[in-house]
């Protein structure tokens, strides 16, 4: 199957001032097929958001980026901001983590639906208010409901309508991120089937960026995770789990606490490298519990492992990783 | 407002009572007015079994060293411009103990290194911004246990930090919570509660509607809203994709609560006298207790 | 576990981060503005200070013509009296300067002291307070202080007090909103936690965090409490045993120094006037604008990133 989106070795470095720079994103390639969930996991400041903003053209003006973004095979980033706006939207919708941001205060939700579709020339009028409380039922708000304001929802129906938004144009993939990360545990769960159900009712792609790994865990097909600036490991979540291929991704199951599993989680020690610097070796050795003498000095490249995975770690080369 | 209403729970030496609700249901009031930091309309509250519900904050001061708390954002609780040790011995000269300036310095790297801030020259002198946010918690941390309390709340403490570095501020707190340090612990965490606390109250709009051992209280759950919370935590297999039973809506608010028992608008197992009766916490095994009458 | 997990050493590093502590600084460095506002100010007061030493004549001797000409001996001319007028700049700077900083000293500490106490205890504390405030707000600036330099005589120690006691209450306003937002912090909430009393709390914690914003709002009052002394010198409400800027001007006015022709006797002290207000506004407003985040860039607010050219695969590429 051809990936509908496709990242090919993006970097994304910002302007620190003062001659320095910071390697936000290094290099980083990801696939997504139609009507597929890949969930991009990673600690704060590992440059996961970083890697959606830059694909999506978000990024501020100290922010510099090369790389590819083919979009059914077509390079979008290659045109800077003129290729990336006719996509925006239409192709690619993004929801954010604070709902309440990216709605505006001071009018109706349904006047920001019926502004988008009428800005992206899809429908207006009538027609397009039609449209806008189709969207409002299928997230899960009465349509009626469009004629409120933002402050009078709650966290989590101001998520559905960010979603709403999201979807006024028909997209085939959705970026969602940190979607769920303000919310309640029972509103998570709400957003979260919500998500699974739109995905497969409308064979939309789901890009989830998050922490949170059982969210992932229980609704994404592929993962990658990301450690400072880059993916050290990818595949299926199951086989994610249940054999990781790289320290980190083992480590950081086993920091997440689960409900019913016996065994207090066990934290990493330290904390992520700085990435305005350049880095020697493979930039998770000081904190994994695998290194050796060739780790300080080689950095490990992503290396495609049997089983549709990839993974960026030396001990691949010698023996197994898990365990 | 109501926001609490009447919530009873007793904290024993040496105990990690984890308080666990969505957000609204009052369990950050509740953990305030346990430390007298908002003042309870009615009740009793009793601390080393001296009750100091009423009493002057003249008074409550002296009591306040063996009460402490620790905030969600340890981005937000360090004052900016103090250095750590400023930091973690700022107690000590609130309440002018402590001794000279040397044996401040002394209690301070005590607190330091058993906040696991090993060695504490090199954290004494360090700004907050110059940490990382797991550091940062345990110097608030340590801000809360230099002066030797017996209680500690602790107010969402993981939730803003790393999730790899989660599990080792939790761990801290077990092992402080051995060394005889009471703990309340508020989350809207369970997974977090089923692992570090000794015993779990769920809250659901300014009521405790389930209380008992956590081992006991997330393997067999009585009041149907405890059923639905846990269902819905997400499992960290990939393959343990159990069936959420999720509720419709979200909690009202605290200003229009519901005739009768206040879940059973939510409930998915309500029974018409539901409407009406608004059930108290009954005993559903040793030491473990629920809100709900279909609780025998 | 039972793995042997390796110690890291913690990640620090000493790095100078932008404090707000360093703001004052920081901000002169990094804003053309406020560098020149700064050394506009140093040098004015630089000569100030050192007038007895610099001055190139005495300021009550006459040492030429009436109303001379500006000349190489006396490059801004001599004044009603042969005074030497640069001479007289220097010396008048001293006495407007004094009163300047004086002013505004006694008004930061009304404005000062009624923000905080507005702030932090809210309520009906902050009620009385701010309705005194804005009390003071209408009060007429000029025309209460004519009446006051009236009633009390003129004095350099009756202008002080008259501008001081007028110029408070914008700062108490800014301040106390800073404090109020100061107070909501966490970290003011674990110290009432802790059980430390307010003086305690307002001292260490919210006192500093305020601290910039007083310091550019004294910037910014010294300019206006300049002015005012100058205007009340100008009509004649000045300490008359005191020679100030307003005064020279005054003098110049009185002595028909505009029919004469002599610009130069009238023209400098007021331009030097307005380069003093000029170098306060530039420093104060810098200040202000670097404290101020809503002013900063947002983190969406330009599309405009930059495209590299294709880097290869491979570690050496990264």
């Amino acid at each position: 199957m051809s990936a509908l989106l496709e990242l090919d070795e993006l970097h994304v470095w910002f302007d620190l001032g003062e001659g320095r720079e910071l390697h936000a994103v290094q290099g980083v390639s990801l696939e997504l097929e139609p009507g597929r969930r890949l969930g991009l996991v990673g600690e704060s400041g590992c440059g996961k958001t970083t890697t959606v903003l830059g694909l999506l053209g978000l990024l501020p003006s100290t922010a510099s980026v090369s790389g590819r973004v083919l979009l059914n095979g077509v390079d979008i980033l290659a045109g800077g901001e003129e290729t990336i706006r006719p996509h925006r939207w239409n192709d690619l919708a993004i929801v954010f983590q604070g709902a309440m941001n990216a709605l505006n205060p001071v009018q109706t939700v349904e006047a920001q639906i019926v502004e988008a579709l009428e800005l992206h020339g899809r429908s207006s009028g009538r027609a397009a208010r039609a449209r806008s409380g189709e969207l409002l039922e299928a997230v899960g708000i009465p349509a009626g409901r469009g004629a409120r304001y933002p402050h009078e929802f709650s966290g989590g129906m101001r998520q559905r309508a960010a979603i709403a938004m999201a979807l006024a144009c028909n997209p085939s993939v959705l970026v969602a991120d940190e979607p769920t990360t303000a919310l309640d545990v029972m509103v998570q769960a709400q957003i979260l089937e919500l998500l699974d159900s739109l995905c497969r009712d409308f064979g939309l792609a789901l890009l989830l960026v998050t922490h949170d790994l059982p969210v992932v865990a229980q609704l994404c097909d592929r993962a990658a995770v990301m450690y400072a600036g880059e993916i050290v490991e990818q595949g299926p979540v199951e086989a994610l789990f249940h054999d990781p291929r790289h320290p980190y991704t083992r480590l950081l199951f086993e920091a997440t606490p689960d409900l019913l599993v016996d065994g207090a989680p066990v934290s990493i020690p330290g904390s992520p490298p700085r990435l305005d610097r350049p880095l020697a070796g493979c930039p998770f050795q000081p904190r994994c519990d695998r290194a050796y003498a060739r780790c300080t000095e080689e950095r490990p490249l992503l290396r495609t492992l049997a089983g549709d995975r990839e993974a960026a770690c030396h001990l691949n080369d010698v023996a197994a990783v898990a365990g | 407002m109501r926001a609490v209403d009447g919530v009873s729970f007793s904290l024993g030496t040496g105990e990690l009572l984890a308080l666990v609700g969505e957000s609204g249901c009052g369990k950050t009031t509740t953990a305030q007015s346990v430390l007298r930091l908002v003042e309870p309309v009615g009740g009793r509250i009793a601390f080393r079994g001296r009750e100091i519900t009423s009493v002057g904050e003249r008074e409550l001061r002296p009591l306040r060293r063996h009460m402490q708390i620790v905030y969600q954002d340890p981005y937000e609780s360090l004052d900016p411009r103090l250095t750590v040790h400023a930091a973690v011995e700022e107690p000590l000269r609130i309440h002018r103990t402590g001794g000279s300036k040397a044996e401040r310095a002394e209690l301070v790297r005590d607190a330091l290194e058993r906040v696991e801030l090993t060695p504490p020259e090199l954290f004494l002198r360090r700004y907050p911004h110059e940490l990382s946010g797991g550091q940062r918690q345990r110097v608030a941390i340590a801000a809360a246990i230099v002066l030797g309390p017996e209680l500690l709340v602790a107010d969402e403490p993981v939730s803003m930090l790393d999730v790899s570095v989660r599990a080792g501020v939790l761990a801290l707190l077990d092992r402080l919570r051995q060394g005889g340090l009471g703990v309340l612990m508020i989350t809207h965490d369970l997974s977090t509660a089923a692992r570090f606390a000794d015993r779990i109250a769920v809250m659901y709009l300014g009521r405790i509607v389930e209380q008992g051992p956590a081992k006991e209280v997330v393997a067999d759950p009585q009041h149907p809203y405890t059923k639905a919370l846990l269902s819905v935590v997400p499992r960290r297999d990939p393959r343990d994709r159990t069936r959420p039973q999720i509720l419709k809506g979200e909690a009202p608010d605290a200003v229009r609560i519901p005739q009768g028992c206040r879940f059973h608008p939510r409930c998915p197992v309500a029974l018409p006298e539901c409407r009406d009766v608004d059930p108290d916490l009954r005993p559903a095994g040793a030491d473990h207790a629920a809100a709900c009458i279909l609780v025998s | 576990m039972s793995v042997a997990v390796r110690q890291p050493g913690p990640v620090i590093e000493a790095e100078p981060i932008r404090s707000r502590r360093g703001i004052v600084w920081q901000t002169i460095k990094n804003r053309p503005s406020a560098a020149i506002g700064a050394g506009i100010l140093l040098v004015v007061i630089v000569c100030a200070v050192l007038a007895p030493w610099i001055a190139p004549y005495d300021p009550h001797e006459q040492v030429g013509p009436v109303f001379g000409h500006p000349s190489w001996k006396h490059p801004l001319g001599l004044d009603d009296g042969g005074i030497d007028m640069v001479s007289l700049l220097m010396w008048g700077c001293r006495i407007s300067l004094v009163v300047g900083f004086a002013a505004t000293f006694v008004s930061m500490v009304i404005g000062g002291t009624v923000g905080v106490a507005a702030g932090y205890f809210g309520g009906r504390t902050d009620n009385v307070l701010m309705r005194i405030t804005d009390y003071f707000l209408v009060i007429p600036d000029v025309p209460l202080m004519i009446i006051v330099a009236a009633i009390w005589g003129p004095s350099l120690f009756h202008i002080v007090i008259v501008i001081g006691i007028l110029l408070w209450t914008s700062t108490a306003r800014v301040i106390r909103a800073q404090v109020k937002s100061v107070r909501e912090r966490v970290y003011v909430k674990r110290a009432r936690a802790l059980g430390a009393g307010h003086w305690r709390v307002i001292f260490r914690h919210v006192l500093p965090q305020v601290a910039p914003l007083l310091i550019a709002n004294t910037v910014l009052t010294i300019a206006v409490a300049i002015f005012d002394e100058t205007a009340l010198a100008f009509l004649g409400l000045g300490d008359p045993s005191r020679v100030s800027l307003g005064k020279v001007i005054e003098n110049a006015f009185q002595r028909a120094a505009i029919s004469t022709g002599a610009w130069w006797a009238i023209v400098p002290p007021g331009a030097l006037v307005a380069v003093i207000i000029l170098g306060c506004s530039l420093l104060g407003g810098a200040i202000e604008d670097a404290l101020n985040p809503r002013l900063r860039v947002a983190h969406l607010s330009a599309r405009s990133f930059k495209l590299r050219p294709l880097v290869g695969r491979g570690p050496e590429a990264v």
